[in-house]
């Protein structure tokens, strides 16, 4: 079991992953149509790069934009979970050990506190972001099944993380669960809104450009934010 | 019944077809016809197929949800906050539908549509910049009115504006004659009191190519003339096409694309025949945004800028101040409390907020930002042809409330509204709530104010 689930399993999760997340991005860029976006990618690509970059780095920036300072509690969420969701998979120790032994590939770790405590800020934030969910009439109309769901396959595998990593209750058990759900993550990337961790940045490049390009980037810095 | 008579796929062609569907008083006859208006569902998954691109379907399907959208809403706020108003929302329970069923939707589906597109949504972009995935509403909307458009479902006024556009290349019934009667007649009352004044018509290699809005010769000539006499002072060598001169879009608002290339190629015309160096657009946002931000890629322009460089009034006004042109009189400055009105057209779409602080730097001495002010700036509550549509005046009034609380906390009693959509709001506005104001396009202000150069002192009387 634990070595189909590390073993086959894995390679056809970061597969489908990989290979889901670079059609996501090749069909979007691939589709983008100057006319019917009435925007002229082409044209002016100093113009575009600057727009779109501009976009991309002001909304990574935490507390950045003009949206992201006037809901301060949502942003301090918002980036808890994020920060967390990114930095933790990629440099636990843990998973770091994985990797070099495996691939040979050695990247920085966390020290164990840090991403646990990253850990526990991004479980802090879904509940946070659910609660929010539930009781904002504006979020409540806009809520399904599948925000729902995709909030708890991107929570599942930190919720088994810390499970494991504190050998609460069966320690072999939320290992295997761990794995599972990070491979349920991967999987799900190409077919759930958690495509946007490339849709992201496509769109808002897309977006940065149509400000930096056409709608004033020109005459202005461009897309205020 | 497939089809009716005022009703239906049709867009107006002629004369006559606008005379009939104008008799149709406020369009009675017309929506009793649309609710048996049946959809061509086969030609609707034809143009879903063609033009739902990887923009729009990354918008529809990478929403989030989060409701970032909604506070940016004005009219989310001014309907006390209903669910309903919320931008992603709004757009999700009409093209998302619509796309996610691929066109197989009825009639009913599709007034509820046009509804939400005219009157939910003024296609100012302003949740555009409050979304962190970067989805803009109002263009998926302006996509959703083209649909709509060519399904037959569009707001009466709609279809009779989008119908002047295809046979007058005017919003308006105004003929490329009366145009340039209108220019003449103005030219000869102005010239009474500014010796030398013309207003030259197809005059070839000047420096400006003047157009404007349809409105202005049909029922504000005075505005013509105002023009007339600030390019007049400022000593620009100036002309105005006999043809082309219209820069309104209202087939843009209705999401007429095909009379919207039909309309800003008869303006791109004009620059062909008459080689001028540059363009000016009058004090109206969205013939700014038909004309030069959009209007480049409809008439298929691959670089998206017009066959000139072309500046919106304030853009003109800003640098004839600048550099001298123009020189305000510092006794005739603005002295009372003055607010402005930063249209959605051409400052958050096109980034001519800091022209327009210079210009009141100049002729005020209290200038009062709204406040959110430049490209955060809310919709005056008019735009996107909402002012001009009888089936939802309700629904617009209640949006105007907004601007009426933003005017309120300035306690100017003066907005300058450079744009003919905010002038018609705040009009409408003071018309509907009576908070004592007043409002004033740029042109007859400046007209009052400037230091006439001595060589062009007027006749004493």
């Amino acid at each position: 079991m634990y070595h189909f689930i590390t073993g086959p399993l894995l390679w056809v999760s970061f597969a489908i992953f990989f290979i889901g997340t670079l059609t996501h991005v090749v069909l979007y860029v691939k589709n983008l149509d100057w006319e019917l976006d009435r925007v002229s990618y082409g044209a002016h690509t100093l113009w575009g790069i600057r727009g779109a970059l501009r976009s991309i780095c002001l909304w990574m920036t935490p507390y950045g934009t003009r949206s992201w300072r006037i809901k301060p509690l949502y942003t301090f969420m918002f980036y808890l979970f994020h920060v967390g969701g990114v930095l933790v998979p990629l440099f636990l120790s843990a998973h770091g050990v994985i990797l070099k032994s495996r691939w040979g590939i050695s990247l920085p770790t966390l020290p164990g506190f840090v991403a646990d405590l990253l850990t526990v800020g991004v479980m802090i934030a879904v509940v946070g972001l659910s609660i929010r969910r539930c009781i904002r009439p504006e979020v409540r109309a806009l809520t399904s099944g599948r925000e729902i769901g995709t909030l708890i396959i991107a929570v599942a595998p930190f919720f088994t993380g810390f499970m494991a990593y504190h050998q609460i209750g069966g320690g072999n058990f939320w290992t295997l669960a761990h794995i599972l759900s990070g491979e349920m993550l991967l999987v799900a990337v190409p077919f759930t809104k958690l495509s946007h961790m490339v849709l992201f940045f496509c769109s808002r490049a897309q977006i940065g450009m149509d400000f930096g390009i056409k709608r004033g980037g020109m005459k202005s810095v461009g897309m205020p934010c | 019944m497939p089809e009716g008579i005022f009703c239906n796929k049709q867009p107006v062609e002629t004369k006559e077809r606008l005379h009939e569907v104008l008799g149709d008083k406020g369009g009675a006859k017309y929506y009793k016809e649309m609710e048996s208006l049946e959809v061509d569902v086969p030609a609707l998954k034809a143009l879903l197929k063609t033009s739902c691109k990887s923009r729009l379907k990354t918008w529809l399907n990478g929403c989030m949800r989060c409701g970032l959208c909604a506070d940016s809403c004005f009219l989310y706020i001014a309907n006390d906050k209903d669910y309903r108003q919320v931008p992603s929302y709004k757009i999700q329970t009409t093209l998302g539908e619509l796309v996610a069923k691929n066109g197989e939707v009825d009639t009913k589906f599709m007034i509820h549509c046009m509804d939400v597109a005219w009157s939910q949504c003024t296609c100012c972009n302003r949740c555009a910049i409050y979304c962190p995935m970067g989805i803009d509403v109002g263009v998926m909307f302006s996509y959703l009115r083209g649909i709509l458009f060519s399904q037959g479902f569009i707001p009466w006024e709609m279809k009779i504006g989008s119908g002047m556009h295809r046979v007058y290349r005017a919003q308006m019934d105004v003929t490329s004659e009366e145009w340039v009667d209108t220019c003449e007649w103005m030219a000869e009352e102005t010239e009474e009191e500014w010796p030398g004044l013309t207003i030259p018509v197809d005059k070839k290699n000047a420096d400006i190519i003047y157009t404007v809005n349809a409105r202005e010769p049909k029922h504000y000539p005075e505005d013509l003339a105002h023009a007339a006499i600030l390019f007049h002072l400022a000593g620009e060598n100036w002309t105005v096409p006999s043809e082309g001169w219209e820069e309104t879009s209202l087939a843009m608002f209705a999401g007429d694309w095909k009379a919207a290339k039909m309309q800003v190629e008869s303006v791109y015309a004009a620059i062909d025949r008459l080689k001028p160096k540059r363009m000016v657009v009058t004090e109206c946002g969205h013939a700014y945004r038909a004309t030069v931000t959009e209007g480049p890629y409809w008439a298929g322009i691959k670089d998206g800028k017009p066959p000139v460089e072309s500046l919106h009034y304030v853009e003109w006004v800003a640098e004839a101040l600048r550099t001298g042109k123009l020189k305000i009189d510092p006794a005739k400055k603005i002295k009372e409390p003055v607010t402005y009105q930063d249209s959605c057209n051409y400052i958050r779409n096109a980034g001519l907020a800091d022209d327009v602080r210079y210009i009141m730097s100049q002729i005020a001495e209290d200038f009062r930002e709204m406040i959110p002010n430049r490209e955060y700036n809310y919709c005056c509550g008019g735009g996107g042809g909402l002012n001009g549509i009888g089936r939802y005046r309700k629904e617009r009034n209640v949006g105007l409330t907004v601007k009426r609380d933003q005017i309120l906390a300035t306690e100017a009693k003066l907005v300058i509204t450079p744009c003919h959509n905010c002038w018609d709001a705040i009009r409408d506005l003071e018309e509907v709530y009576h908070i004592g104001i007043r409002w004033s396009f740029l042109k007859p202000l400046l007209v009052d104010m400037v230091l006439v150069p001595e060589h062009l002192k007027h006749l004493e009387a």
